[in-house]
């Protein structure tokens, strides 16, 4: 027989007891309700349909004053070249960026004339679906080969370049060291990349490198974020709001010295610059291999539409995925791209219109100093200069209608200026109103000692 | 995704089915077959949706089938595992690596991408990189010719041969009326243009780039349109990125479609409006959205909202699906926000007389706050506009940035929206434009029938111009690019990260120019690689339809 051991093996007590509490814990876990986050205070549903119907949004947009500045546009009849006829009234231009004159070049005009026999007018695709055209890889090597650089990729929109080509690098959590005075497009990019942005006074090297050393203690106590935080610097060659240049000799020795990569926007001194056109680097004789990404609107000097960025390929291709602009939006019409391919080839055959203009902006620097009222701001070879107001009368508003009434003289004499226009609110470093005087090829010294002295004639009736 | 399984709305129901107190109900009102659940069979009953629609509305998105989603997930991890190998071989120097790599004086520099990034570049996409970026070298109509590419190290590099494949039958363009076209009364009128204005304007619109040409443009564009006034700028992408945020700003609500366009997501962000998604076309979830955002105002704060702002598309690029926009507007009275209406495919697609999504529901044109739409797609050109009342372009005007910072359309361009734009119309004393949004109607409604029939799982409205076509598997994306491309057939083919990781496909864009031959060349080719590929993952067989009420954009149906 065998005796069953009744000792079966029991459980300590304290097990037992915690076992039971476990238990009753789930059952109580499994019965009680869900506790929702959101709506804390329990409103019923006659009081939810009272706060829908009591609900007021603002109008859409608030109304704009009639005599607001900006919303009556000038009225150009026929094309915007070196006479322009303005609000009905015939006008030698000054205000558009044509600087070697290529808008009414009949080569230019005749090149595109052929891409629309050829091609039509849109590519109907984005570069991905089919709107990727043998022009466009034509371009873009050409331009590549000009700034000579691996490669070189296109946008069909210049505000969309600098501004898709940003984000493309600089995420979440990187460094970008700008300049004060960066034009909007790049502050667009700079708020698409949420990246931490650090703005470093108007070409003021010793700010920057202030900045840089500030970064680097902050590196050091954090040793693993510094090792993955990507850093920037975006400059300008020639900036659209000052009318001078960076220096870009030094910026490269901070770039060495602190590690951060340079991106560099040429809209302005693209083909203008430079023994051969090539921007601020061959003005300074640097390496372009040293410059990260060079970007510029083909807007300007080309007399085109869109933009492009260049530099290794390393670095540019990277955008053929990641450039929103690139990537989402159609292809620039073949016909603009064969308008710049002609367009480069005017500036590779004669490199002698990048002296001429300089000559003439060197002339009008001159003719314009000493202007009772207005000063000028800008490098003497600048072909985009402002006019500022020596003393302001105290508020924007009222700088703005001042100088818009010696604009309007000027305009009357034949002489078509325009102010600086910006959205006021949206700056982050908002410039003092100006007027825009823009100098091309196309205008001769008499032209130009003609404005010189309406604006002194100008000056006077309005200032004094 | 909702399965075919409707219910029939009873008839005594149709006039109830106008805006209720509550939830519009979504299910029953969309009612568009029935289906006898003890056969599989199904028989296509179209009842006329009462109340807020006036068409019937049949949009479906076939369930993935789950083998197939298995063996998508199988093929994605095979090509994981392969990418680990291949980035541990180049890493260790067994294999070459081909990638462009930094300078030599930069090495110590924080790395410029992360390896993770574009783990995806260089072992999935590199492999089927030949589908995409394929170069042309003709007007992009209804027959291109493309330069022939060919890679001899897998897809890292190309060359031209130097040869030109001829007379490639295009679905890939978005050219949807067919004005991408190299001799005709638009192209005469550009060419006129160019030569007297020049390629360029070298200014912004306020400052000395406002041609007379814009001014004429935007004038057309509103009367095309039935709204105040319009105004137009260079590039789509621009249009919305750069005026969103001139619209709402901290302390607004943005409400987005889940599957909006990457430009309305980018100019949500940059406006600095707070973002709600609601799910792709649902309404209820839209209500839902709104109710909260009324009732409990700003997160934390409590504050009521400035604003509140919808984004919607007409039609959406990558699922063909059309906005239902009646229940949109219904939705946005009720709860007084604002609309902004994308009608980037569906302006010149749509509608009897290709005024877009607002005439294809048959609606009144000032209900929509802010038309945006492109000229990119059925004018043949390039640019946005955006239309609506006068405050509110007389505001874009002065605060958008567009206007303020970036040049001004190109003349020719210019033209050629303004040709095409009266062409459309009818003004130019030719029935062109009429016959080219009828033919594109016909078009669409026979290639997705036969589609369907072939067996095929295609998404969408039974009215979009865009068709896609699902291939779920990783490697048949690259396998039907290429074997259409074989069959001189160019389609779009499109994966993660634009869809859903197991939702690849490929994408029809039909065209007004396409003729009926064409079509059906495409098709046969199209049921060939089918076949070869086993694309027809369809498990419902379709009967020909019965009961369809007449309208304007049906035509006779004729069997093969």
């Amino acid at each position: 027989k065998r005796v069953r051991d009744t000792r079966t093996k029991l459980a300590p007590a304290y097990h037992l007891i915690l076992e039971g509490i476990l238990i009753l814990w789930i059952i109580r876990l499994l019965f009680s309700k869900t506790y929702k986050l959101q709506e804390r205070s329990d409103l019923t549903l006659k009081e939810k349909e009272e706060l829908i119907e009591e609900w007021q949004p603002e109008p859409l947009v608030p109304p704009v004053p009639k005599d607001h500045p900006a919303l009556n546009y000038n009225i150009v009849s026929g094309p915007p070249t070196h006479i322009i006829t303005v609000n009905g009234k015939e006008c030698i231009n000054f205000a558009s960026f044509n600087f070697l004159g290529l808008l009414n070049n009949e080569k230019v005009k005749s090149a595109a004339q052929a891409s629309l026999k050829k091609y039509g007018v849109g590519t109907c695709g984005p570069r991905g679906f089919y709107g990727t055209f043998d022009v466009h890889l034509e371009l873009e090597e050409r331009l590549a080969k000009f700034m000579r650089t691996e490669e070189a990729i296109i946008y069909s929109y210049g505000f969309a370049t600098i501004a898709s080509a940003i984000p493309a690098y600089s995420k979440r959590g990187d460094i970008v060291f700008v300049d004060e005075a960066a034009c909007f497009a790049i502050q667009k990019g700079l708020q698409a990349s949420r990246s931490n942005i650090k703005l470093f006074k108007h070409n003021d090297m010793a700010d920057l490198e202030r900045l840089l050393k500030e970064q680097e203690t902050e590196d050091q106590k954090n040793p693993r974020k510094a090792r993955v935080t990507r850093r920037f610097i975006v400059v300008e060659g020639l900036y659209m709001n000052t009318g001078d240049i960076c220096p870009l000799p030094e910026l490269i020795k901070l770039k060495y010295k602190y590690k951060v990569r340079i991106f560099l926007e040429e809209s302005l001194s693209f083909g203008v610059l430079g023994e051969h056109g090539r921007g601020i680097t061959e003005h300074f004789g640097i390496n372009i291999d040293d410059i990260d990404l060079i970007s510029a609107n083909m807007e300007n000097s080309l007399a085109s539409i869109g933009g492009f960025c260049c530099g290794r390929s390393f670095i540019i291709d990277h955008q053929r995925l990641s450039g929103q602009g690139y990537c989402f939006s159609a292809s620039l019409p073949p016909l603009l791209a064969a308008a710049a391919i002609e367009a480069l080839n005017i500036m590779e055959d004669s490199p002698d219109i990048f002296q001429t203009l300089r000559a003439k902006c060197e002339r009008i620097h001159k003719a314009l100093q000493g202007i009772s009222g207005l000063k000028v701001v800008g490098e003497s070879f600048s072909p985009a200069l402002h006019l500022q107001l020596e003393e302001s009368c105290g508020s924007r508003e009222n700088d703005v209608k001042l100088l818009k009434r010696v604009v309007d003289y000027c305009m009357n004499s034949g002489i078509a200026l325009t102010q600086a226009r910006y959205l006021e609110k949206e700056e982050k470093c908002l410039p003092p109103p100006s007027i825009r005087v823009v100098i091309t090829v196309e205008q001769t010294e008499q032209e130009l000692d003609k404005a010189a002295s309406l604006l002194k004639e100008a000056a006077q009736s309005v200032l004094n | 995704m909702t399965d075919l399984k409707y219910r029939l709305a009873p008839a005594s129901e149709m006039s109830r089915y106008c805006f209720p107190n509550n939830a519009v109900s979504g299910d029953a009102s969309r009612c568009v077959c029935l289906i006898d659940s003890s056969t599989v069979e199904e028989i296509n009953h179209i009842v006329h949706n009462g109340g807020l629609y006036k068409r019937p509305f049949n949009e479906a998105f076939e369930e993935t089938p789950m083998l197939v989603a298995v063996l998508t997930y199988v093929g994605y991890g095979v090509l994981t595992l392969f990418g680990y190998l291949r980035d541990f071989m180049r890493q260790w120097k067994i294999e070459k690596c081909q990638n462009a790599t930094e300078r030599e004086e930069q090495k110590d520099f924080v790395p410029l991408y992360q390896d993770f990034e574009n783990f995806y570049n260089r072992n999935l996409y590199m492999r089927i990189r030949d589908s995409w970026n394929r170069p042309i070298c003709s007007v992009p109509g209804a027959k291109v010719d493309m330069m022939e590419r060919v890679s001899h190290d897998y897809n890292w590099t190309f060359t031209y041969t130097g040869r030109v494949i001829k007379d490639i039958i295009n679905m890939g363009s978005y050219n949807y009326l067919g004005f991408a076209q190299k001799t005709g009364a638009c192209q005469e009128a550009a060419a006129k243009v160019l030569s007297q204005y020049g390629a360029g304007v070298c200014s912004t619109r306020q400052e000395m780039g406002n041609l007379d040409k814009h001014e004429e443009l935007e004038k057309l564009v509103a009367r095309f349109l039935g709204v105040e006034s319009a105004m137009a700028y260079g590039m789509g992408f621009a249009t919305n990125s750069m005026n969103i945020p001139a619209l709402v700003g901290k302390g607004c609500l943005i409400l987005s479609d889940e599957l909006n366009h990457a430009s309305l997501v980018l100019g949500a962000r940059l406006s600095g409006a707070t973002i709600r998604i609601f799910k792709h076309n649902n309404m209820q979830s839209l209500e839902k959205l709104l109710k909260d955002a009324i009732v409990h105002g700003q997160p934390r704060t409590r504050r009521p909202w400035k604003k509140i702002l919808i984004l919607v598309e007409g039609i959406y690029s990558m699922e063909g699906s059309i906005v239902r926009l009646p229940e949109v507007i219904a939705l946005k009275k009720k709860y007084k926000s604002y609309l902004y209406l994308d009608e980037a495919h569906s302006i010149g697609a749509l509608g009897p007389s290709g005024r877009g999504v607002v005439e294809y529901f048959g609606l009144n044109p000032e209900d929509v706050d802010v038309m945006m739409g492109t000229f990119t797609k059925s004018f043949g050109a390039a640019g946005g506009y955006i239309g609506g009342k006068k405050e509110l372009i007389d505001y874009l005007r002065t605060y958008s940035h567009s206007a303020a910072y970036a040049t001004s359309m190109s003349p020719p361009v210019v033209e050629q929206i303004i040709t095409s734009v009266k062409c459309i119309m009818g003004e130019d004393g030719t029935n062109i434009g009429r016959a080219r949004v009828q033919q594109l109607a016909e078009n669409t409604r026979y290639f997705r029938r036969r589609l369907k029939e072939m067996g095929f799982i295609i998404y969408g409205n039974e009215d979009s111009p865009v068709v896609p076509l699902m291939l779920y598997m990783p490697a048949k994306i690259g396998a039907f690019g290429r074997e259409m491309l074989k069959r001189n057939i160019g389609v779009v083919v499109v994966g993660f990260p634009a869809t859903p990781i197991i939702e690849s496909r490929a994408r029809f864009c039909l065209s007004a120019a396409h003729t009926k031959e064409m079509l059906d060349t495409a098709l046969k080719e199209i049921n060939e690689v089918g076949d070869l590929l086993q694309l027809k993952y369809s498990r419902r067989r379709l009967v020909p339809l019965l009961d369809r009420p007449f309208d304007e954009t049906t035509y006779e149906e004729t069997e093969d």
